[in-house]
């Protein structure tokens, strides 16, 4: 015992073994996190809140403090009413679409067939292709005169040529139009999830419920899809947050029109700040995500807490 | 209630067969304990009678009915999985009446039949409550009684007992063989542990590489094995066999005592080599070898420790032993049994 003791080296410094102390290398290892968060989180949304509390114009760049004026203008403004109605319906159309493409997409997966390795492949890329490049395609598919959905159509007698659909140009039509490709997007992410969660749930459960005498669609909505619903609630979590706050398909496929039919939140407060310059009334629309977000957060969890299982 | 009988049944995944034509007849109210070592086709074997698997060939009778083609709901028989496979997302009254639900059973018989299931079960108290706040034990008679609330012609076990810690498992044998012959089900059962199929079974259905080797009470299993591999497969330590004269004997290690210990009926008499010897309280498993026989092989020999004091028994020490001619078995070169007693 004694020589062991002594064969211990004295230490040369009382910073020699800093690096061994947890509370120290914690906070080493923690603080390019943390810096990276405040510095560009937490500072350019501070400034925003700022903004929207003032009359900072870049032709007026004056930080003189207005109060919630800017929150009653925009409230007063129809258009605006118009655009938050608009997010969420892109917002809810679209997940919902995506979560029904997904689930049915991971129960095909789920069979095995043969290439089935190069579908789950294929089925993949909606995510991988760059976001510009998948929506001018899309573009070019709702186009009113070259669309190949509008050929597809017609040659199949579904509908003539004379009253085809202008995709983009009618405002419902247009609404639709994005929350499909937004869907597109969103769906394998979808079917990723669901087939996580349903190949986690056990075979024996699945087993006793088909001897216990459910079919299919009772397996499928009594067992499986409350069993996995917390798992789906989380990417449900993560598709709405980010469509919500999404602008690119708009800004890219219809510029919000026609009409302003498809103008989203994100859209407009980048309408509105970035390029007419109004920077105190962008920040306030950029800043509605805000609430309606958290409120769809925090009932997610709760609902998210009360299923566990 | 009723009878179950398959006609050489085949299950082939593949070309793998799993199931190798299995007959067998399990009579009303029978309780039939399929014994084997894993991956031996007996929960396959299950899950066809069950309809959860369909067989490559052969025909499965429930009630003197065909029911190769019938699906699971509509065969009457209740299962229980080695997990159990509770639904975690309900509730234990849930659980109960889930296989009433899908059969659209009225709301109040539905209530009733909860409620005599879990009385049977003495698991009235934990109805509110949902899977994972269970012990391993309630859980297992949650699954049984989710399993009886259809009121089953047949009830299936897979290891029912797999999940349990070796002191529940004790009494669980015991409750699900009193449960069992209270209700009076005809029950299959699967396990490959030899001391619950003895303890439990009616009858034994030894299984291994898909096809039954023998079928007896466990008492015939025991005594009277068919062949090699139910010689060996079970009692602890197995049963010694050795190659004699192009065939094989086969002895049981309580059967091969010191030769003083012998009465006045006829035995044999071997000379035995101490090599290892284990004091197991109840009994004393003594390791060594035969003169005359394999050098290599070892023989094991369980003795009564009462009898046979510490300094008797050393290493490397040889003694005569001996084996009653009444407890010999004799096996063919093929390890089928050659002559019965």
């Amino acid at each position: 015992m004694v020589a062991i003791a002594e064969s211990v080296p004295r230490p040369a410094s009382r910073f020699r073994f800093i690096f061994d102390r947890r509370d120290v290398l914690g906070a080493i290892f923690v603080s390019p996190a943390i810096l990276y968060v405040l510095l560009l989180v937490g500072v350019p949304f501070l400034m925003a809140v700022y903004y929207s509390v003032s009359a900072y114009t870049i032709y007026d760049p004056s930080w003189r403090f207005v109060g919630m004026a800017n929150f009653e203008q925009i409230l007063e403004n129809p258009d605006f009413r118009h655009t938050l109605s608009n997010t969420f319906i892109f917002t809810f159309g679209s997940q919902i679409l995506g979560l029904i493409l997904g689930k049915f997409g991971a129960l095909v997966l789920l069979r095995p067939f043969p290439g089935r390795k190069l579908v789950r492949a294929i089925i993949i890329l909606p995510f991988a292709v760059p976001v510009a490049l998948a929506t001018v395609a899309w573009q070019w598919m709702f186009d009113s005169l070259y669309s190949v959905i509008n050929w597809t159509m017609i040659a199949l007698g579904l509908i003539d040529r004379a009253n085809a659909p202008n995709w983009l140009g009618n405002p419902d039509l247009a609404m639709l139009s994005v929350i499909v490709v937004n869907a597109w997007r969103f769906f394998p992410f979808a079917i990723v999830i669901f087939l996580a969660g349903i190949t986690a749930v056990p075979q024996d459960v699945l087993d006793a419920a088909t001897v216990d005498g459910a079919g299919f669609w009772r397996r499928n909505y009594q067992i499986i899809v409350p069993m996995i619903l917390p798992i789906v609630a989380i990417g449900l979590i993560f598709g709405i947050v980010f469509t919500f706050t999404d602008l690119s398909i708009v800004f890219l496929m219809t510029m919000g029109g026609p009409i302003g039919a498809t103008t989203v939140l994100g859209y407009s407060g980048f309408q509105t700040g970035i390029v007419s310059g109004d920077v105190s009334h962008g920040a306030a629309i950029s800043l509605f995500m805000l609430p309606v977000l958290l409120v769809v957060v925090v009932l997610m969890l709760r609902f998210i807490k009360r299923r566990e299982i | 209630m009723a009878a179950v009988l398959t006609r050489d049944i085949v299950k082939k995944f593949g070309e793998v067969p799993a199931v190798n034509g299995i007959s067998l007849t399990v009579s009303d109210g029978e309780f039939m304990v399929l014994l084997g070592p894993s991956g031996c086709g007996k929960t396959t074997y299950l899950r066809i009678i069950c309809g959860l698997e369909k067989q490559t060939s052969g025909d499965l009778l429930i009630g003197g009915d065909i029911v190769n083609d019938i699906p699971p709901r509509a065969r009457g028989v209740a299962m229980m999985f080695q997990s159990y496979g509770l639904y975690p997302h309900f509730t234990v009254r849930n659980n109960i009446a889930f296989p009433l639900k899908t059969q659209s059973v009225p709301r109040a018989e539905i209530d009733k039949k909860v409620e005599w299931a879990s009385q049977l079960l003495g698991i009235g108290h934990l109805l509110n409550r949902r899977p994972r706040q269970l012990s391993g034990g309630e859980r297992q008679r949650v699954a049984l009684a989710r399993a009886l609330v259809r009121e089953p012609t047949v009830l299936l076990l897979d290891e029912p007992l797999s999940n349990l810690d070796a002191k529940l498992r004790a009494s669980a044998r015991l409750e699900i063989k009193q449960f069992q012959q209270r209700v009076g089900i005809t029950t299959i059962y699967v396990t490959h542990d030899q001391v619950e199929a003895m303890g439990m079974g009616d009858r034994i259905a030894v299984i291994d590489h898909g096809v039954v080797r023998q079928v007896g009470t466990p008492t015939e299993i025991y005594d009277d094995p068919a062949d090699r591999f139910v010689a060996t497969f079970v009692g602890t330590p197995p049963m010694n066999i050795v190659s004699r004269n192009g065939g094989y004997l086969g002895f049981r290690p309580e059967n091969f005592l010191p030769k003083e210990m012998m009465d006045d009926e006829a035995f044999t008499e071997f000379k035995f080599r101490v090599d290892r010897s284990e004091y197991l309280g109840s009994e004393r498993i003594v390791y060594g070898a035969m003169e005359g026989f394999d050098p290599n092989q070892v023989i094991t020999a369980k003795l009564p420790p009462a009898h046979v004091a510490d300094e008797w028994i050393r290493p490397g020490e040889w003694h005569p032993f001996a084996v009653r001619n009444s407890a010999l078995r004799n096996f063919d070169k093929d390890g089928k049994r050659a002559s019965r007693h």
